[in-house]
Parts: C-alpha cells; structure tokens; sequence
C-alpha cells in the first residue's frame, strides 16, 4: 500500500466531479467496514468489482510453482475481499473508456498511475477498456481519485453491470459510416452509469455502437445492445436512426443478436436501453449464472416475446429529459484538425515505413486526413510509451486518440502530409509496429498470466505466433496477411476467438498421465460485418504443437482456395471434416514426459503444467440483490454519521442518521414498487402505506415502535441537532435498519419478497 | 520528507549476454526455493513491449525486473510496500535487495558472462505525492541521498544527476570514480 494515500486524498480534495469524489469515498468506506467485517463478503466482492477492482490469479492465497501447490504468506491473510479472495492478493483494475475516446492528460495520468501502483504495463482490452495488473486493494481509492481528477471512472466497469459502452474508433471519420456515432455512445455510457435501473442484473450487460454494417470495429451483432448506424430519405429529408440488435454474446456458446428494430430513433435510443435494462433485471435469471446473460433470456422467450416485453415496459417510463437533450448537439458534433490537409507519402525508400503505411494507415472521408493505427504487441505498453503517445498526439492532433477492440490505439485527424513525421516519432517510442489489422496483430485476452479462470497461455502463444510471424509476415500471401488470429485462454472468449478466421481458445487434456495445455482451434469466423460469423471448432491441439497447426492451415487455405475466396468462405466450402484431417497428426504421437519435458509445459511458462492454480471467476460477479446493496448503503451512511458525530460535525451526523433510514426504508418498499421516486415524502408514504398500515413491518414483540423512529425522525427533518438528539437519532437509525432486516426476512420465509428480486 | 518506495535501477554492463527466457526459468526457481525473504507472488513475461520492464518477479513487498526502459537493461527494484524508520534505512534496503539481486543474477549466469555495472546505477523515489521532481524535492532529498551514499559506498567518490523532466519521477543517477564492491555495501548495509 502506498504511503502517500491520504495525500492524495488531501491533495483532490473540492478538486474532483462531485459525484465521482462522493461515489469513491463511499468505496473507501465500505473497504474499512469490510476491513472491520462489518460488510459481508459476498457483498463487498460485487461492490468492489462495480467499482472496477477485479481478483486475479492466485488471490486465493495459494501458487502451483512447478512441482506443488504453496500457500502465499501474504501478511494479512485472514481478511477476505470476496469469498476466497485474500486482502493482500494483488487484484485488477478495470478502467472504463468510453468508446476509446482518450486525450494526451488522460494519457499522461495513466502512465504515473502504472508506474506508481500497477506492474508498469497498461493493458487494451477487447473492449476499449485499459487494465492495470497486481494493484492492492487499499490503493484502489487513491487511483480512483487520480482518474477522476482528469474525467475517467472505473465505475461498472465489472461485476453485474453496464460494461463500458464501445464504438467504432473510426467515428467521425471513416469514409464507409453512416454518421459520427459517438454522441450516442456516449449519451448511453453517461446515461446507464449508475442508473437505478442498471442496478438488478443477474450477470453483465455489454452495449456497442457501429458507424457501419461492413466493418467490424463495433462488432454490434456479439452485443447484449448492438446499435449500427443508418439513415433514410423521409420527405426529402435524410433522418438517422440505428439498427437496433439484441442478445447478442460470445461466451463458452456465442449468439448472434437478433433484430429488435430496424431503424431505432436517436431519440429511443437511451429509453429503449433503459427499458431494456429493466426488463433484464427483472426477468433475466439470477441464480443459474452460466444461464444469466440476455441471450438466455431471448432463447427462452423469442424476439417477440422479448420486444413484446421491452415496448410495454417502455410505455411506463417516466419522461427523462437526459433521453433528447444530447441529440441537437450530436447532429452538429464534428472533431476539428490542427493541421491543414495534405498529400501522404506512400513510401520514402524505407521499407518499414511502407509497410506501415500500408497497414497501419487509412484514409478518413475528410478528404487529406488520415488515421494512424498504433499497434501494441498484445495490447500492452509502456509509461514511457503512453507519455510519447500523449506528446504525439498533442503534436499532431486537436488531442483525439482512441484505444480500439483490437487492443490497439487509433490517432485520428493526421494530415497526410504529416504521416513520414508521425512514423518517425512512432518508430522512436516503439510504437510503429507494421501489420495493424492483419495476422501479426494478434489479439490474446491475459489467460494464465494474471485471470483465475484461464486455462492455457494465452498471451505466451500470443507472443510465441507473433515471434514466428514478424520474421515471415511481409512475404506471406496477402490472403494470408489479411487474416485475423485471436487467442482466449478459456472458452469464455474474452479474446474473441470466435469471431476471427483463425481463433483458439485453452484446453486441457491429460496426456501420458500429465495434465497437458491445449488449444481448440476454431476457424472461419468473421470479424468484418460487425461480427457477421461465428468460427468452427475443429480440433484440440497441443499447445506447443500450435505455430505448426497455424503454419499448416495457411498453407492448406492457399493450396485449396477457389479464386479471391475469403478464408470464412473457403472453411464453410471446404468443412470442418477435410481440415480437420489436415491437422490431425499434429494430435497424434505425443512424446514421454522425459524425452520432451517442454510439452508438458507451456509458452512462457517453464513449470510443469497443471490447472491447479484455475480459481473461481468473478466475471459473473457476484448476484446481490437491490434490497442487499441499498441495506449496505445504509449501513454505511449510518457508520459515516456515528464518524461524524465523533468528530463533532452533529447536524451531519443528524442527517446522515435519517438519510440511512431512508435508505433502508426504500429498500423494503422497492421489494413491492420499483420506482419510489428518491423523495422522503413519497418513501415515508409508501412505506407507512405498504408496511406499517398492513402490519407486515410490526415487530413481533416491539410493535411498530421502530417504525415510529422513521415518522418522528422525517418530521423532524428541519431540525437542528444537539449532542442530546444527534446521539439518539443514530441508534433509533441503527434500530430501524436491524428492523428492515427482520421485516424482509419475515417476509422472505414467508414467501412475500420473491416476485421482484428473483434472488 | 519521507522517503518511502525507493526504486534501483543497477544497469547491466555492456550487452545483455543472457537470453531474456532464461530469466523467467531463474525467478520462477526464486519462487519455488524462496530465495528471498520476501513474499514473491509471480513471473510475467513483458518482452513483448519495446523498452519495457522485460521480465518481471511480482512480490508483495517489492517487484524485480530485468528492465530495458530507455533501452538499458538493468535490474530494477521496486520496493512497493512502506517501510518504517528512517529514510536512510529505507535507501538502504533497497540499495541492499537491488545489488543482493544483482549478485545472485552474475553467479548463476556466470557462463553467460552477466556482470552488472560497478560504478552506475539509479534511484528514484516511485510517489509522486511524497517527492515530487521539483527542485524543492532535489535540495530536500539530495543531501540525505549523499549521506547515505558516503556511509553506504564508504566513500565520496561519486556524483548525482538529476533528471529535472518535471513529468518523470524523482530521480537521481549515480556515478562512481571507482567501482562499486557489491560485497562490502552489502556488509556494510547489513551491519
């Protein structure tokens, strides 16, 4: 933990967005009251992973090293952040980006913030998200500050949540979109972000946005929302609209998204979602988890059914000005350069920078501009990198920079006479790597390396291909250059292995009695068309054996291709049985244990392999109802009044007592009536109405007396407080949400709380 | 001023002599034989990143890594954890695990011919709330930096460069006239 936390704390202090410094003292909060056992630990895990602090390999206190499982001395081992999470284990933080959309500042502060507190590295997701690795737990406060600080949350950025709304990188600029979707994207990320509604899931929720229907930058159709980018011709007039998908995932069995609406209004967009949402934490399951996505859902009901649903419950929605107020500006919404336009060079007499022309770079639809694709070897860089890209960008831009799908950065608005210079700066940092998009731009999710769930090295294949790839790449066929390879280390799919043309995703298989890493190889899928095709699995294969496979497919996809046949097309002509036969020996005639000990072993990886160090994901968060999450709430802000009031701040702690009986008294009432408006008035109301007056509140031995303490403290709401009333109020507050408690368990074995929170 | 998560950066003399590879083999042994007495978590293979922390040994108290930030290799060491007492106990753990490190890593890779700098290597201090790089910071820390040094290196031969880009850590590059015994700092630290 660092030294200088408070600091930080001080330092930010009146400095930060209000609700995102109220939003992350609450998190410091509930980490002391975990800290004192006071939050439950199953509670507390779903908490943090809201707040985008994940678990990571080995935070279950214990390491296979090659030959035996150990236990990891770590000094606080008896306090947990979840269910079988150590307090001390280094965790992940999950940091939501928006549609990618970065500034230099904001890349700045992420290289301080990798350095200070993370392994140095700042990781891409598959989902525009950046990642840090091996962060403790008790600096999760101070980071947060930090991001906020320049306008970045890790709010939902996991657990059972909104996930970070994507969009195309190329938005704005790219010659084949429709229109600029990211005004709508990021209308929807700030409109979902904590929205009450959002709050009730029983796994995560994914939304996307795509300026067009070819490309696969958005990849709408993978998708719980999916929203591309359309316009027709009304009376003349072009109107904009977006064809609206749903249910769409990836996952151990991927689902295309189904149609929901053609063409969606800008103006439905935001309140279709929320419906959306409402129906999903309502209807979707929430004890089965593996069967808690969307796409359950859909499956069990049908589109119809589905969109019969969301449209009844879209007619109920109170009118929220947030859905329209964003839309006027979004029509007009344009980047601007800082340079004029020019020519690019295609080539200088430097082959590299040819080669990284022809890849990397791509003309926008503003005639002289163009985009520059940084590519990141496995989607990680360096602070020293971060801060040049921040100076790069700076330099060449108005500032505009976004990480992509790909786990790549996309520099926009580059005059083309700028690129040779661009090129020179990017080579510098390291950071011209050629080959964006194509097969040495492998995409790997961290499989072994640092996720629990992770079966096979991911990333060491990763990194083993793109060794063997970069000596060859530029003389490969360019049908072969033009494929896409991702790698998962699990089939969760995390790296998006099936919507490549050539995806694997870890196994295990016991070979000569030794657990063995594998990889299923699945082929044909496709990224292009936002996701338009799901792969085949066709065959496990050792790991070490899969350069051989990669090396055997290519050379069978150009033997046996028909003229310009797309590897998708060629592999669905073909068949599964032919390629799979094209590989079989590479499953066969596996060596003894002691005549090739690396192949019981895998890349990057010298211990003798096991899936001994496989934990319990969190992925699926954990499933904590609303009452649970408003009853911690209210424990909180209760223990932050008793604070105040030994700090002597008494009309604080006054409030604060009332406030947390307000909390836990509209957490019952939601049990009955979701949308109690967050009015005092209107809780005490409905509770008196619901609770009180129907007897269900009334204490079998104390009456009503506890519901008392809620009338007289709302009546008195306007008083000033004494050390003489301050003192009482917090324990008649404490009385109070130990009665909530009772009530809602009473009506549980009762069977009277089950028809809306499903848990 | 505090002091606290001092980094060392002792660079490698001359070329890397070592397959990078070989590196990951040797920290997961450091795991496995807890050679240190340290909590030491995992190995993560970075030599994918140009100039970057090549391989790194997550611990609890403290990373290690064979780094090439700046496209010098050097081991670095990275005290995470707080650690109380004075600021010159605090250099000199670091200074002590750093150059520990560095010894262990020239005996097994003696074949190799891994030998690691005796007259330069960094410090830097890895808060930027604790010791911002201000001039402030420099006439702060500088002088107890030196004291240290002078009772560490058992001399006064050595000179302190400051990188002054107010973007990059604390940080401060040591030169010595004569080379460094890596034995007797140890000693004299351990003492």
């Amino acid at each position: 933990m660092k030294a200088s936390n408070t600091r930080w704390k001080d330092r930010l202090d009146g400095k930060l967005p209000a609700d995102l410094a109220q939003e992350i003292d609450q998190f410091e909060s509930q980490i002391e009251l975990r800290r004192q056992g006071k939050i439950d630990d199953k509670i507390f895990a779903e908490t943090r992973l809201r707040r985008g602090a994940y678990g990571q390999r080995y935070d279950n206190g214990q390491r296979y090293d090659g030959k035996q499982v150990r236990q990891l001395a770590f000094p606080e081992d008896k306090n947990t952040k979840g269910p079988g999470t150590v307090w001390d284990a280094p965790g992940m933080l999950r940091i939501k980006i928006p549609f990618g959309g970065m500034n230099p500042r904001q890349l700045e502060v992420m290289a301080d913030l990798a350095e200070e507190y993370a392994d140095g590295i700042t990781h891409v997701t598959t989902r525009q998200d950046l990642q840090f690795h091996f962060v403790h737990i008790d600096d999760t406060p101070t980071l947060m500050r930090r991001l906020a600080e320049v306008g970045i949350t890790t709010r939902e950025a996991c657990g059972n949540s909104v996930r970070n709304v994507t969009g195309c990188p190329y938005s704005g600029v790219c010659p084949d979109e429709s229109f600029d979707v990211t005004p709508y994207a990021r209308a929807l990320s700030l409109f979902l972000l904590g929205h009450p509604d959002a709050q009730n899931f029983g796994r995560k929720f994914k939304p996307t946005f795509s300026g067009c229907s070819q490309h696969g930058c958005g990849l709408a159709a993978m998708h719980d929302l999916g929203y591309t980018a359309a316009t027709r011709i009304v009376d003349g007039k072009e109107q904009r609209g977006f064809r609206f998908v749903v249910g769409g995932g990836l996952g151990a069995v991927p689902n295309q998204a189904k149609l929901f609406d053609e063409f969606l209004p800008p103006e439905e967009v935001l309140p279709m979602a929320q419906a959306i949402a409402r129906v999903f934490a309502r209807h979707g399951e929430k004890k089965n988890r593996s069967r808690a996505r969307m796409k359950f859902l859909l499956r069990t009901w049908g589109i119809d059914k589905f969109k019969e649903e969301v449209l009844e419950e879209r007619k109920k929605l109170r009118d929220d000005p947030r859905w329209t107020e964003y839309i006027d500006q979004a029509q007009s919404e344009v980047e601007s350069p800082l340079n004029p336009p020019g020519d690019m060079p295609e080539t200088n007499g430097n082959v590299e920078y040819t080669r990284w022309v022809k890849a990397n770079i791509r003309p926008q639809r503003q005639e002289g501009y163009f985009t520059a694709t940084v590519a990141l070897p496995l989607g990680d860089l360096t602070p020293d990198q971060l801060r040049a890209l921040a100076d790069i960008t700076a330099r060449f831009t108005t500032g505009t920079i976004r990480t992509t799908v790909e786990q790549n950065f996309v520099i926009r608005w580059v005059s083309g006479s700028d690129v040779p210079a661009l090129f020179e700066v990017l080579s510098t940092a390291g950071l011209a790597q050629p080959g964006a998009g194509n097969i040495l731009d492998i995409v790997a999710c961290p499989g072994t390396d640092t996720c629990k769930l992770g079966i096979s090295s991911s990333r060491g294949l990763a990194a083993e291909l793109r060794t063997r790839l970069e000596q060859k790449c530029f003389e490969m066929d360019q049908a072969v250059q033009d494929l896409h390879i991702k790698v998962s280390g699990c089939f969760n799919s995390c790296g998006q292995h099936h919507i490549s043309d050539i995806g694997f995703y870890g196994v295990n298989r016991i070979v000569n009695g030794y657990q063995v890493p594998h990889f299923q190889v699945v082929l044909g899928g496709q990224w292009e068309n936002n996701a338009g095709a799901y792969g085949l699995p066709i065959v496990a294969i050792p790991s070490k054996r899969i350069p051989d496979a990669l090396d055997r497919i290519t050379e069978f996809y150009l033997r046996m291709r028909q003229k310009n046949e797309r590897f998708t097309a060629f592999v669905q002509r073909i068949g599964k049985a032919q390629i799979r036969q094209a590989l079989d020996d590479l499953t066969q005639n596996k060596p003894e244990h002691d005549d090739d000990p690396s192949f019981y072993s895998d890349w990057g990886d010298p211990r003798e392999y096991s899936t001994g160090d496989i934990g319990i994901g969190e992925c699926a968060g954990e499933v904590v109802t609303a009452y649970q999450f408003a009853m911690t709430e209210a424990e909180r802000v209760v223990f932050e009044a008793q604070l105040y009031l030994d700090a002597g701040n008494l009309q604080r702690a006054g409030k604060d007592a009332f406030a947390a009986m307000l909390t836990a008294a509209k957490a019952l009432v939601q049990i009955q009536y979701d949308d109690v408006a967050d009015d005092p008035d209107e809780i005490v109301d409905e509770f008196r109405e619901r609770f009180y007056d129907t007897k269900l509140f009334l204490d079998p031995f104390a009456g009503g007396k506890f519901a008392q303490y809620l009338f007289a403290a709302h009546e008195n709401a306007d008083a000033s407080f004494t050390a003489e009333t301050a003192l009482p109020l917090i324990e008649e507050a404490q009385l109070f949400i130990e009665a909530v408690h009772s009530c809602y368990n009473r009506m549980r074995s009762a069977g009277l709380s089950q028809s809306t929170e499903g848990a | 001023m505090e002091l606290q998560h001092v980094n060392v950066k002792v660079f490698v003399d001359g070329e890397l002599s070592v397959d990078l590879y070989r590196f990951v083999e040797f920290f997961h042994e450091w795991i496995r034989d807890d050679v240190l007495d340290e909590l030491l978590i995992d190995v993560v293979d970075y030599q994918h990143v140009p100039a970057g922390p090549a391989v790194m040994l997550i611990g609890h108290e403290a990373d290690y890594a064979i780094d090439n930030a700046g496209h010098r290799f050097g081991l670095h060491y990275n005290g995470k954890a707080a650690i109380d007492g004075s600021n010159e106990d605090r250099l000199g753990q670091a200074l002590a695990a750093a150059l520990n490190a560095c010894t262990l890593l020239e005996a097994h890779f003696a074949a190799e011919g891994l030998r690691f700098s005796r007259t330069e290597f960094e410090l830097f201090i890895n808060d930027r709330a604790l010791a911002p790089n201000t001039p402030q910071t420099l006439a702060a820390a500088q002088p107890q930096i030196e004291a240290f040094l002078k009772t560490a290196l058992n001399h006064d031969q050595f000179t302190l460069t400051h990188d002054s880009d107010p973007r990059r850590r604390f940080r401060l590059t040591v030169n010595t006239a004569t080379p460094v015994d890596f034995d007797a700092v140890l000693n004299t630290l351990r003492t």
